[in-house]
């Protein structure tokens, strides 16, 4: 049973008059202890996604469930105890981070809100969750503006923490840092991971970290997820032509002097995107299904998945298929 | 560009931020300057432009084309600035005028240095968008720089830094901030221009991939010095210093055993104020002796078109790709 | 306002207040608490004892000479600051407290309320403030009690502007999400992550506010709206200056007070606005 279990979410915002549909029908789920990247360029809205998944935004259409139960969205009163344990960590470690409090205090705080440990205890708590994340026991005491962006990066991961989480949803946490801050944070949470039995649904448009560190991928384009599976299957045999092109434009530094594979046209204005699959107008192997039906992403075996008409077959094997499902 | 040294004045005193820095660059090549932030890779190109903030002092040359640009006299520095050397920085959203139509960027442009009349202005603005791949490009000429996405905005700036068929780009790290697949389409476009124009660019990145994937020669800056350089295949598959072994260690490996930490250079690159005597690499690096404390070590050519700044040359030998490694143990950062 | 606010690393608070301008508007401020205070004991004379020469001169005995009634200007400014700078301090704390409520409340709310609100303070900001507080003042009668009042009524807007600003984007900020998906209800992180952001920007319009309400009390009261006679009040008083042009001393000594007031506030206000927003670089 998943921990965390999207399905089919669908979040629109309105803008001005008009709505924008930043998903459009996304699944997506995390076993307890597995780490899963979901990767896409800007616009694809996997952040509005990642936000959904823990109720920060409201859906319009899907549901969301976490450990069994529907994950409400967020309202005036407090958030329901039992969703305590789906986190979010967010993309910029120096706004997440409240200014004027210690950082000891900010972990006592939420040590408070959760009310999970007495309060005698609650400073010994502190220590420990300093430690988990690999600060020194003198952090405390500071205040944030005093720490690197990675340091705070760990911050916000401890106070996810104070909650016993079972799923971490982390909101392209690496992108605000160096190199060097990456790769540490990149490690500390996989670590994370094993050692707690931590769900990490990882949202990044890093392909090479998530590719390293996720169990499994998730692609996403437009608002739809296109691809998914074990990221080494996905990385070796992409079976979306969006996976393949992503992949294929991420250049090595194997001094070879090849570019990488480009991708003509641009990602379309989520207000008006084209009609049947959302990728046929940049895709070098669409065909006559393509520009009139949205493929659905049906299994594919190996705990695979993709939304392509290339895999899935003709319109007519899907409408056979609805049939069959319907009788 | 030899022994260039830049100096910024901070906070009371004056702050190396370039300590002697030398390479050439050939027409119609991608020279690739690789470093992190506050290598003083962007500084150095700055100095070339007559760029650097007041109270920048700058020692050292740097020629083009046979003059020397460093004591040129401002007048004549940006007419030569303007017209053979442009420039393309890493921000789509501020390096065009949010305010002025795309038509106008870039006949302004033209107009001044190329002395051209409106018509003809307007001619080769249409032909420079359609080099650099813009689609309909007498409607973008009227449109403003807010209605583009980013890959498209930097799109227009090259275009515009190409207005006066320069003969040196400076691109600084002109693909970051994009997608990656919209960094691909970058790339094709600079490798094009460089075939075709006979356009020398210098590629400033911190992305090791990106350099591989167009540059011709490579160096490394650490600290305001350079510590390697040489042409591309040699340099990323076989690299002789410390330094850079440990860059390319870093990258998450293809072929890496799941699980396995992503290896983090011990320590950070030294702030300007803080650089360490000798080898500024010396305290991060696992192979530093004696002398590396005391004596900066000289960029000193080793084979063929190589050079490099480390008397140590641990790896003078090591197969390309073997797996003798910098560092593994990672610290917190501090 | 209370300590929690106020918790800013120390060298910025040193730095801030170590400011020439803010320690002269500090010393001036101070001195003249230190008036108020002292009063008794520091005027010469009582207020409305009339019962020396009229229309003197500065002297030895009279330092800022007497009014046409005969009474001592020097204990009249001295007496007139009992009467300038507690009221001015009571309006903007009034004023702060009403406009950060009703600003919190629409900022809270939102929707239908928070337009509502909003609305009635854009109705008392149409108006410019003088003219606003004249009709106030003239429609419940002439007082002081009803100057007060009528300079709370022009002052709240400001507050609740700056308040329901601060709680909207307070509110929107990650660290206030993050609290709630802890399980801070919106009530709780009201309470304990947006008011502590909000004390310090309150309270440097409110420095500021009090030179403003200083200036509008003895303007209406110039204007014979507020303080009546015989009540020495400095805007008043510099009324009476001006029907007696020639006795320069009765209306330039009160309008010196409000003038050196206005400006220490005015100063502290500048330095503590500096103080407390975080993109002023470090001395």
């Amino acid at each position: 049973m998943s921990a965390l279990e999207l399905r089919d979410v669908v979040v629109d915002y309105h803008r001005r008059g008009t709505t924008v549909r930043a998903v459009a029908g996304a699944s997506v789920s995390v076993g307890a202890g597995q780490i899963v990247g979901l990767v896409g360029e800007s616009g694809c809205g996997k952040s509005t996604l990642a936000r959904a998944a823990v109720g920060l935004v409201p859906t319009s259409g899907g549901s969301v469930t976490f450990e069994g139960r529907p994950v409400t969205p967020l309202s005036r009163k407090a958030r329901p105890r039992e969703l305590a344990r789906l986190q979010l960590v967010f993309q910029n470690p120096y706004s997440s981070l409240n200014p004027r409090r210690k950082v000891g205090a900010q972990l006592a705080d939420a040590l408070a809100t959760l009310d999970l440990v007495p309060r005698q205890a609650r400073a010994a708590r502190v220590r420990e969750l300093c430690e988990l994340v690999g600060l020194p026991p003198s952090a405390v005491d500071r205040y944030p503006h005093e720490f690197s962006g990675g340091q705070r990066q760990r911050i916000a991961v401890a106070r996810t923490l104070a909650a016993d989480p079972s799923v971490l949803v982390l909101d392209e946490p690496l992108a605000s840092l160096d190199a060097s801050a990456q790769a540490q944070l990149a490690n500390m949470l996989v670590d994370l991971a094993r050692r707690l039995e931590l769900g990490l649904l990882l949202i990044s448009h890093d392909l090479a970290i998530v590719r390293h560190v996720a169990d499994a991928v998730s692609v996403m384009y437009l608002g739809t997820i296109v691809e998914q599976g074990p990221t080494r299957a996905v990385w070796e045999e992409p079976l979306h032509p969006y996976s393949e092109k992503l992949i294929g434009a991420v250049p090595r530094a194997d001094g070879s002097g090849v570019l990488p594979t480009a991708l003509p046209g641009e990602v379309p204005d989520p207000t008006a995107p084209p009609p049947g699959c959302r990728f046929h107008p940049r895709c070098p192997y669409a065909f006559e299904p393509c520009g009139v039906d949205e493929p659905p992403l049906v299994p594919l075996g190996a705990g695979r998945e993709a939304a392509c008409w290339l895999r899935i077959g003709s319109k007519t094997s899907r409408e056979e298929t609805t049939r069959r499902v319907v009788w | 560009m030899d022994d260039l040294r830049v100096s910024l004045p901070a906070g009371g005193r004056d702050l190396t931020i370039v300590d002697g820095v030398d390479y050439r660059v050939e027409p119609g090549e991608v020279f690739g300057v690789a470093g992190e932030s506050g290598s003083g890779k962007t500084v150095s190109m700055l100095a070339l432009l007559g760029l650097l903030p007041e109270g920048a002092r700058v020692g050292g040359s740097v020629r083009f084309d046979g003059r020397e640009l460093l004591r040129m006299p401002r007048r004549r520095l940006r007419e030569i600035a303007g017209r053979d050397v442009a420039m393309v920085f890493q921000d789509p959203f501020t390096s065009l005028h949010p305010m002025l139509s795309i038509g106008k960027q870039l006949t302004e442009h033209v107009r001044r240095h190329l002395g051209l009349d409106r018509r003809r202005a307007e001619e080769r603005a249409l032909e420079l968008l359609r080099e650099v791949r813009i689609p309909d490009g007498r409607a973008a000429m009227r449109a403003y720089p807010h209605q583009f996405s980013g890959g498209m905005r930097q799109r227009i700036a090259i275009a515009v830094a190409l207005a006066c068929r320069p003969k040196l780009l400076i691109a600084d790290e002109p693909t970051t901030a994009l997608d990656v697949t919209v960094q691909a389409g970058i790339l094709h476009l600079l490798d094009r221009l460089r075939r075709e124009n006979e356009l020398a660019i210098v590629l400033i990145t911190h992305d090791l991939g990106v350099m591989s994937a167009v540059a011709d020669r490579v160096s490394i800056f650490y600290a305001g010095r350079v510590v390697e350089s040489g042409p591309r295949a040699d340099v990323l598959r076989a690299p002789r210093h410390p330094y850079t072994r440990a860059l390319l260690e870093a990258l998450p490996h293809p072929e890496a055993a799941r699980d396995q930490p992503l290896v983090a250079i011990a320590g950070a690159p030294p702030s300007p104020g803080a650089i360490p005597a000798g080898c500024a690499f010396h305290p991060r690096c696992a192979f530093a002796v004696e002398s590396c404390a005391r004596e900066v070590p000289p960029l000193v050519p080793v084979a063929g078109d190589r050079r490099l700044a480390c008397p140590v040359d641990p790896f003078a030998h090591a197969e390309p790709g073997s797996s003798k490694t910098n560092q593994v143990r990672e610290f917190p950062d501090v | 306002m209370t300590a929690v606010a106020l918790r800013l690393p120390r060298w910025r608070v040193h730095s801030g207040l170590r400011q020439p301008l803010a320690i002269a508007g500090g010393v001036i401020a101070v001195l003249w608490i230190i008036v108020v205070i002292f009063a008794p004991l520091l005027a010469p004379y009582g207020p409305l004892a009339q019962t020396f020469t009229a229309s003197q001169g500065p002297s030895l005995h009279h330092l800022f000479g007497t009014d046409e009634l005969g009474r001592d200007v020097l204990s009249r400014v001295i007496y007139g600051s009992r009467v300038t700078i507690p009221i001015g301090l009571l309006l903007v704390a009034l004023a702060a407290t009403i406009g950060g409520t009703i600003g919190a409340i629409a900022g809270y709310f939102r929707g239908p309320v928070d337009g509502l609100l909003m609305r009635a303070a854009d109705l008392v900001f149409a108006f410019p403030p003088i003219i606003l507080a004249m009709v106030v003042a003239a429609v419940l009668g002439k007082s002081l009690q009803n100057a007060a009042l009528a300079i709370v009524v022009v002052a709240w807007p400001s507050y609740a502007r700056v308040v329901r600003g601060l709680v909207l984007s307070v509110g929107d900020s990650e660290y206030v999400q993050s609290a709630r998906l802890l399980g801070s209800s919106a009530k709780r992180t009201l309470v304990r992550d947006v008011v502590p952001n909000v004390a310090g920007p309150v309270l440097v319009l409110a420095t500021l506010d009090l030179a403003n309400a200083i200036l509008l009390l003895s303007g209406l009261s110039f204007l014979g709206l507020g303080a009546q006679p015989p009540q020495a009040e400095w805007g008043s008083m510099v009324a009476d200056g001006t029907q007696y042009f020639q006795w320069w001393w009765m209306g330039t000594f009160p309008g010196l007070a409000i003038f050196t007031i206005v400006l220490a506030f005015n100063f502290i206000g500048d330095s503590l606005r500096d103080v407390f927003d975080p993109r002023t670089e470090r001395r």
